[in-house]
Parts: C-alpha cells; sequence; structure tokens
C-alpha cells in the first residue's frame, strides 16, 4: 500500500442545513477537526469515520476540517470522499 | 447497492425531480409521498460539482433505504464528457432505472445501453437489471419515439422534456400546452405501441396547482402514465389525475373477476354484461386496481401546498 | 443536595433543593390529589381612600412605597414576547436601588433577555422561578456558574404554585398595554397591545403588591376588554414604551411549506381523523410549530366541509385559530396568551374570544381547568424516548434551551395527546432511549407523529385499532429509532456531573419530575 499525503488543499459540501463543508489541507500527520452544532455528541463517531475513510484512500497525511450543519453520516461520507477525491486528482494519471 | 422493496411493476404515477447534491432532500425523499424520484446529475448541477453530486447520490445508493420508492438518476447526455463516469459509478449500485436526456436516435440508445451492460457485467450484475429512461427532448426524437423505445429492452420508459422541446421547435411553452399536443400524441402512442410507460414533463410554476392538476388530468387522459414533478408539493395534485373513478373501478374489478371465474372453468372467453372482452382490457382492469390500491391512504386528498 | 430519589419513571430527583425546600417525587400523573386549602393572597394593609388616581411619579418611587425588601419575590408576565422592555427596565432600577438576593418568579422568560444572567451574576437575583431558560442564562445555569436555585414549572404547575403559596409573590409588575388611572388594565389596545393577558391575571390575584407599568395611560375606564380589575392595582407607573412594537406584535404565523412538517401534519390529521375526536363539540389546542398550524389548516378544510362546529379552543392562541372563531368553526377560544397580532383584534372584538388566567387554563388543583376538558391536542417537542417521555427543556448536550409553557398540562389533559416531531433533525435522531430530561411523562402522550411513521402508546389500544382500520402507517418506536440511528449515528449521552443539580423541573401537580445536571465543560 502507498502511503499519500494530502499535497493540495481542496473542499467539497456547503453550509446548507443536512450538510457539511469538508476542507483537507495538507499537514505532517492526520488531523481531523470537527466543528458544529453536534460536536459534542458525534465527536468521536465522526474521528473514527474520518479516519476509516482516509485509511481506504491510503492517506497518511493531511488535515481534516468538517464543518457539520446537521449532515447524516451518507452526507458525511460524501463529502469526506469528494473532498479526498478533489485533493487527490492532480496525482491520478 | 440500492435496497429494492418490490418496486418492480409498481405504478409510477408521479416523479420527483431532486437535485443530485442535495442531501437535505434525498434524506426525507422517502417522506414526500412520490411513487419515484429522480436523483439529477444533470441540468441541477453546475459542471464544478457534477464530481460532488455523482458521489452524493452513489454514496446514497449504497446505504439509504429508500424503502418502496422507485429510484432512478437522471446521468448527463452521452455526448458530454461526465457521461461515462456517471454510468460507471451509478449503475453498480443498481437503480430501478437510468434517464438518459437528449435520446435523438436509436444509436443514442444503443449506446448507453451497450455501456450499462458492460457495467453490469463487470459488477456481475444480470444484464438488463438497470432499466433505461429515455428523454426525448428535440425535434428529432420524438419523431424518433417509437423506434428509441424499440433500441433495446431495456428501454421501460419514455420521458418527455417539455423545455428543451419547445425550444427546439422555436415555440413557447404555453399554460394551454397546445404546442406540445403532437409531441405527447406522438410518445404515448409509440410507448403504447412498445408497451413501456410514458412520462410527461414538469409542471414549472410551483405556485400554481390549479394549472397543474388541469394538464396533469389531460396529459393522464391523453394516456400518459406518470408525470415529473419539480417540488413535493405538486405530487398530491398529479396523483390526483391519476385516481380512478369509482365507476371505471367497479367496471375493473368486475371485469377481472369474470376474467378469474373464465380461467378457473377453463372457458377461453371472458365476456361482461354479454359483451365479449379483450386481453388488453383486462390488463387494463388489473392496472386500474392496482392504482386504485395506491389511494387507500391518499383519500383526503387536496392539499395545502 | 444530598438525598436524592428515584420517582415513578425512573429519573433521579432532590427531596430537597436549598434555599426553596422539601419536594416529593412524581408518582404518576394523576396520582397526588391537591392542597385541602388554597394560601389565599396575604396582602398589604390598606386605608379606605377616596382616589381618582393611582399613578405613582416614577418606577422608583413606585418600587419604594410597594415594600419590597430584599429576598421577597418579584413577577412578571411574558406576554410581550421577544418585544419585551418591562423585564429590563424593572431589573435595571432594582439593581441601581441596591437589592440583593430577590427571587425572580416570571411566567416565562422571553428569549431576548439575556440580560437576567447578568442580574443573577450581579447579586440581584438569588433564585429564580420559571417556565424555561434559553440562551445566555441557559448556558449560565446549566454550566453550575449561576449558583441559585432554579425551579422549572409549567404552566398550570405556576398557577397551582401561586395558589398554594409556594410562589409567594410580594411584588407583580404587569406590563399593561392600556391602563386607566385607577389601575383597570386592558392587553388588546394601545401600540403595544398584546391580546390576553393571563399570566398577568393570576400574578394580579395573588400577589401582595401589583404594580401596573403603562407606555398607554387612556381616560378612565380603559373600556370594556379589562383584563385586569382596578381592585388588584396597587400602582400605576407611565413610561414611554413597554418595547419594540414589532416584537410584541409579531405577524401571523403562515402556513409551512416544508414538506417533512406538511406530511407529519397530515399524518397529525388522519390520526385525528381516525381516533373520532374531530366530532360535533370538539375542542382543541395546538401550538405555534410549523407542523402545529399545518394541522390546523387540514383541520379547517375539513370541519367546514362536514359542517362540524367545535365547542373550543384553548390555550396560546394563534391567527388562525382566531380565524376559525371568525368562521364559526369554534363557538369560542379561551385565551391564556396570544401568539401573533391578528390574535390581538379577535381579543378586543369578539365576545366569544375569551381572556382566562392561568389557572382557569391548566391548573390542575382547582375545581376544573380546561385543559382537562380538552379533546385533542397537538405538541411539539425537542425530542422524545422509546417510552414516550418528552423532553422540551435540554438540548442534545444537557443544557438547558426551552421552556416547559403548558406541555405537561396539556397532555395530561387532552383525551388525545399528540406529539409531533421529524425523526431526526440536525443530523440527531429525535427518538432516544431515554430523553436527557422529561417534561411530560410518557403516560400521558398518546401517539408520536413523524414523517417517518405514527408511533402509538402502547397504552392506547383503542387507538391503536382505529388507526390501523384507517390504514395509517403506523411503526413501533423502537424499529424507528433504530431505522434513523442507522442514518444519523447513535450520539454520545450528555456529558453531566449527576450530582450536582442545577435546576429541578416540577411536574404540574409539584412534585418533581426531573431535574437537570450540570453540563461539564
Amino acid at each position: 500500500m502507498p502511503e499519500i499525503s494530502i499535497s493540495k488543499t481542496a473542499s467539497a459540501g456547503s453550509v446548507e442545513s443536512s450538510d457539511c463543508l469538508v476542507t483537507v489541507t495538507p499537514a505532517d500527520s492526520i488531523e481531523i477537526d470537527y466543528s458544529g452544532a453536534n460536536k459534542k455528541i458525534f465527536e468521536k463517531r465522526t474521528e473514527a469515520m474520518t479516519r476509516a475513510i482516509l485509511a481506504e484512500y491510503s492517506v497518511t497525511a493531511g488535515r481534516v476540517h468538517i464543518q457539520d450543519q446537521g449532515a447524516i453520516e451518507i452526507t458525511l461520507r460524501a463529502r469526506i470522499e469528494t473532498a479526498v477525491e478533489r485533493a487527490l486528482e492532480a496525482r491520478l494519471p | 447497492m440500492k435496497k429494492h422493496a418490490g418496486t418492480e411493476n409498481r405504478p409510477c404515477r408521479s416523479m420527483l425531480y431532486i437535485p443530485g447534491d442535495s442531501p437535505g432532500m434525498i434524506q426525507h425523499s422517502p417522506a414526500f409521498g412520490a411513487d419515484s424520484i429522480l436523483l439529477d446529475l444533470e441540468d441541477a448541477i453546475a459542471p464544478s460539482e457534477k464530481d460532488a453530486a455523482r458521489k452524493m447520490v452513489s454514496t446514497f445508493l449504497d446505504s439509504f433505504d429508500f424503502g418502496s420508492l422507485i429510484v432512478t438518476v437522471r446521468v448527463n447526455p452521452a455526448d458530454s464528457e461526465y457521461f461515462e463516469n456517471d454510468l460507471k459509478e451509478i449503475v453498480p449500485r443498481t437503480p430501478d432505472a437510468v434517464r438518459l436526456p437528449k435520446c435523438n436516435e436509436i444509436s443514442d440508445v444503443r449506446a448507453a445501453d451497450c455501456l450499462i451492460a458492460e457495467i453490469e457485467n463487470d459488477n456481475g450484475i444480470p444484464v438488463g437489471t438497470v432499466k433505461l429512461h429515455a428523454m426525448l427532448e428535440t425535434a428529432l426524437g420524438i419523431e424518433n419515439a417509437f423506434s428509441i423505445a424499440k433500441a433495446s429492452p431495456r428501454v421501460a420508459a419514455l420521458t418527455i422534456g417539455g423545455q428543451d422541446l419547445t425550444a427546439d421547435m422555436g415555440v413557447q411553452k404555453t399554460l394551454e400546452g397546445w404546442e406540445l399536443f403532437y409531441a405527447r400524441s406522438r410518445v404515448v402512442m409509440a410507448a403504447r405501441a412498445s408497451g413501456v410507460s410514458a412520462f410527461d414533463t414538469v409542471w414549472t410554476d410551483i405556485n400554481d396547482i390549479e394549472g397543474l392538476a388541469k394538464e396533469s388530468k389531460q396529459i393522464a387522459e391523453l394516456g400518459f402514465t406518470g408525470k415529473a414533478a419539480i417540488h413535493p408539493g405538486q405530487i398530491e395534485t398529479i396523483h390526483e389525475a391519476f385516481r380512478p373513478s369509482p365507476k371505471e373501478l367497479a367496471r375493473a374489478q368486475r371485469v377481472v373477476r369474470e376474467a378469474e371465474i373464465a380461467l378457473h372453468s377453463g372457458k377461453g372467453v371472458v365476456s361482461v354484461a354479454g359483451r365479449m372482452v379483450d386481453a388488453p382490457v383486462i390488463a387494463r382492469a388489473e392496472h386500474l386496481i392496482a392504482l386504485s390500491r395506491l389511494y387507500d391512504y391518499e383519500e383526503d386528498g387536496g392539499g395545502l401546498a | 443536595m444530598t438525598d436524592f430519589v428515584i420517582n415513578s419513571i425512573g429519573r433521579r430527583v432532590p427531596l430537597n433543593v436549598p434555599g426553596v425546600g422539601s419536594f416529593e417525587p412524581y408518582a404518576g400523573a394523576f396520582q397526588k390529589a391537591g392542597p385541602s386549602r388554597a394560601a389565599g393572597a396575604p396582602v398589604h394593609p390598606r386605608s379606605p381612600q377616596r382616589t381618582k388616581s393611582k399613578v405613582a411619579e416614577s418606577l422608583e418611587q413606585a418600587i419604594k412605597r410597594s415594600g419590597l425588601e430584599d429576598g421577597m419575590t418579584i413577577s412578571f408576565h411574558h406576554h410581550l414576547r421577544n418585544g419585551d422592555a418591562v423585564i429590563p427596565m424593572v431589573l435595571e432600577a432594582l439593581q441601581a436601588m441596591g437589592f440583593r438576593g430577590l427571587t425572580f418568579a416570571p411566567s416565562s422568560i422571553p428569549d431576548a433577555h439575556d440580560c437576567v444572567a447578568d442580574y443573577i451574576m450581579r447579586g440581584l437575583i438569588g433564585r429564580l422561578y420559571t417556565s424555561g431558560v434559553r440562551g445566555k442564562l441557559g448556558t449560565l445555569v446549566s454550566s453550575g456558574e449561576a449558583g441559585i436555585p432554579v425551579v422549572i414549572r409549567s404552566h398550570g404547575g405556576r398557577a397551582r404554585a401561586i395558589e398554594e403559596g409556594q410562589i409567594a409573590i410580594d411584588v407583580a409588575f404587569l406590563a399593561a398595554p392600556a391602563c386607566d388611572a385607577m389601575g383597570n388594565v386592558s392587553g388588546s389596545s394601545g401600540p403595544s397591545a398584546c391580546g390576553s393577558l393571563g399570566y398577568a391575571m393570576t400574578d394580579a390575584m395573588f400577589a401582595k403588591h401589583v404594580i401596573a407599568i403603562t407606555d398607554n395611560l387612556v381616560d378612565y375606564p380603559v373600556g370594556r376588554n379589562i383584563s385586569i380589575p382596578q381592585h388588584k392595582v396597587d400602582q400605576i407607573v407611565a413610561v414611554p414604551s413597554l418595547g419594540n412594537p414589532k416584537k410584541i406584535a409579531t405577524g401571523a404565523a403562515r402556513i409551512t411549506r416544508n414538506p417533512v412538517d406538511l406530511k407529519i401534519a397530515k399524518d397529525t390529521f388522519r390520526l385525528m381523523k381516525a381516533s373520532g375526536a374531530i366530532a360535533p363539540g370538539f375542542s382543541f389546542q395546538m401550538g405555534v410549530g410549523g407542523a402545529s398550524l399545518a394541522v390546523s389548516a387540514y383541520l379547517e378544510e375539513y370541519m367546514k366541509g362536514k359542517g362540524i362546529v367545535g365547542s373550543f379552543g384553548l390555550g396560546g392562541i394563534s391567527g388562525h385559530m382566531s380565524r376559525m372563531l371568525e368562521q364559526g368553526l369554534f363557538k369560542s377560544l379561551f385565551d391564556v396568551q396570544s401568539f401573533d397580532s391578528a390574535v390581538t383584534d379577535s381579543v378586543r372584538n369578539n365576545p366569544n374570544h375569551v381572556e382566562i388566567d392561568s389557572s382557569w387554563y391548566a391548573n390542575p388543583f382547582n375545581a376544573g381547568c380546561l385543559a382537562h376538558s380538552l379533546d385533542c391536542v397537538i405538541l411539539a417537542a425537542l425530542d422524545v424516548d422509546v417510552n414516550f417521555n418528552v423532553n422540551v427543556l435540554t438540548g442534545n448536550d444537557g443544557a438547558l434551551r426551552g421552556a416547559s409553557g403548558g406541555h405537561c398540562d396539556a397532555a395530561a389533559g387532552a383525551a388525545l395527546s399528540i406529539v409531533v416531531l421529524p425523526s431526526f433533525r440536525g443530523g440527531v435522531c429525535s427518538i432516544k432511549d431515554s430523553v436527557s430530561n422529561v417534561t411530560t411523562p410518557g403516560e400521558t402522550v398518546d401517539a408520536i407523529v413523524t414523517e417517518r411513521g405514527i408511533l402509538i402508546n402502547p397504552l392506547r389500544k383503542d387507538l391503536i385499532e382505529r388507526a390501523i382500520s384507517a390504514k395509517l402507517p403506523i411503526v413501533d418506536i423502537n424499529e424507528l429509532k433504530d431505522k434513523v440511528e442507522r442514518l444519523t449515528g447513535k450520539p454520545e449521552p450528555p456529558d453531566v456531573d449527576e450530582g450536582d443539580v442545577v435546576a429541578v423541573v416540577e411536574y404540574r401537580d409539584g412534585t418533581l419530575i426531573d431535574s437537570v445536571c450540570r453540563v461539564k465543560k
């Protein structure tokens, strides 16, 4: 498995209600920053979810910021994946 | 993969358009009362968000429980740079159907059909699982309606795109809709001739419920089997237009009863009130009865929206 | 607070609140009997006096003459909603005059009044009795920083507590939209008209001393709509303004276009119809939330179509209800609090629109409150649990952010009480294993209607049968919770310190139904 670092900033999603805005930026290790009204009750869940998604993309370094506007898990996943794919796009052949 | 709950052969009176990158709408789609939803990757999505919408729709198809909703996805047209990726992401998740915009000729449908079959094969999905709804939105497409419907067994519906079509015809879309009369008749006839469903275009003024009711009634009488909606508030009105009248329903029940009796007693001929009844009449009667069941829980009619 | 017990619905409540007194634990919605006598209203000795004016020179002078002392109880009403300037005005005067440790006992606190939090920190307010707390005040109380006893009561429970003497009001400050020089007060005219003065009526009846504050001192007498008569009012203070008229007289709420709310409303209406409740003589109460208002629109259409005339509409009254009165769909409206400006006209002009005090509305222990004659009530909620308990006070993090209102009163009183709420909101499932706080016990909730199905309390077998024959989409509450949690995930329980109670929640009968614990930082 190649180890991939996020080398480009990219974002996906919106700040509409039921959505979330995900921004990935370069960092030395995996950093996850989850904000929004559900921070207290969903921080651990979201962090575990984000780490699992990053692992699917073999990403070992990068910062993921999630501004949660009340998204369900499907939406969080879709937005995180889109942001990661956009950040990695430059690397693809 | 989309979770199926016996959506085959379910009457589909309404198709609610939902932008593919609108999770707030998609997550509540089972509550809107539509028979089907159309998750849109085409017109509702800006070019910069095509990837995000595709991902959103794919992720919902992967794990969302749509219940008994018929789910179709409108992909981008075959001549767009998004077309292949759309199908590659969407088809493996087996929505009930893919809606293909701007079908002008047989070749458009065949090209999509081949690509979908290839994707089905690659993913171990029986070929033909994902149906195709061909959108006719040009004069050429309307004229080729029948051949497009017959282009592949995958085609399950013809659907008319009124906005683009009137533009292509060089006319205005009017409230009365006479400019679409020929096109609608042609699409219905082609659909009936080839045994597929016929879906009508959207009514764009969400505040004009009366206009919607009138148009819906007209297209139902013309022979369309369903109509697209752009707002949840339009659904009840569309459904109302397809409600069988009590008289129609009573006759349908009688036809089906007589047909059953004839079947059990080995009679080849079905007759109701002394008149012979053919297979298409029986099929229509069965359809009406299935349709009427959808109204059991909607008896109140009327709406607020 | 040392001694805790577990009440009949499994909630941990103290037996004693220092600075307030002892409490009984909740034992069931109709278990406790009322007291054998009411407290009556202690009054200041007054000598007979010939006078044509009770107008004081200033607020300060009126306060001085009221006999108010440190540690006493002051009350206010919340009919002016977020436009109210009377609470800040009086608290500021009291602070300037050097008062300390007062018991602040308003009928509720409008959202806008963050200043209350400041007066707690500055020592002016030493005890808080209210229907609810929100915003900055909610954060202050929930964090434990307020450091004062807080008792939350329903509207009916507050009326009961006043009559029993648990809330002994020393000085009631009444915002008076129209008032004459002898203190006849009307709520339905003047630049700050707000409609009914129901909660103020109770305060005026039982307070030791009453000060009416008005921006509309009219020629004697005030008119025929007298909410509070002059013999209950000791002094009058004229001020330039009671507040912001735009926020007092909010426009009529419009019917929602949110498809989720409309779906909930439609199924709620269907359930009401299936239950057989909508018949001639029907009585009804509803909130103003999106779904509730839409229910009344379906109801209106149906009653008109069938020619059904209801008996009465109750509670907080919306413009929509007064329109139904106008159309003859109800014989009367009993109005303890008017929700919007359209209602004010109806209060003033329609003789069948009756202003009622909060005891008449919902006190469980008088000789018969209106809530107990309700056929149906539609109520909102923050969240619910699998035992049908309802929370309207605390958010997902356990912090106070709502008001008890008449929720538990109407739920207990109505033959059919329906809670309307979306199955998830803001990405969080609305159905919990256990709500962070119980305002209304599940035994008084008959059904919960969500956009993903109708949940009927298993205690109501009759209603379940009727709903099934009407082919309504009934869902088991546990199944729906699991289904929705698969979408939203399961939230972590609020991080609270169980040993540190920051507020207690009274049931309407005065027993403790729950306590609110300090939210950890």
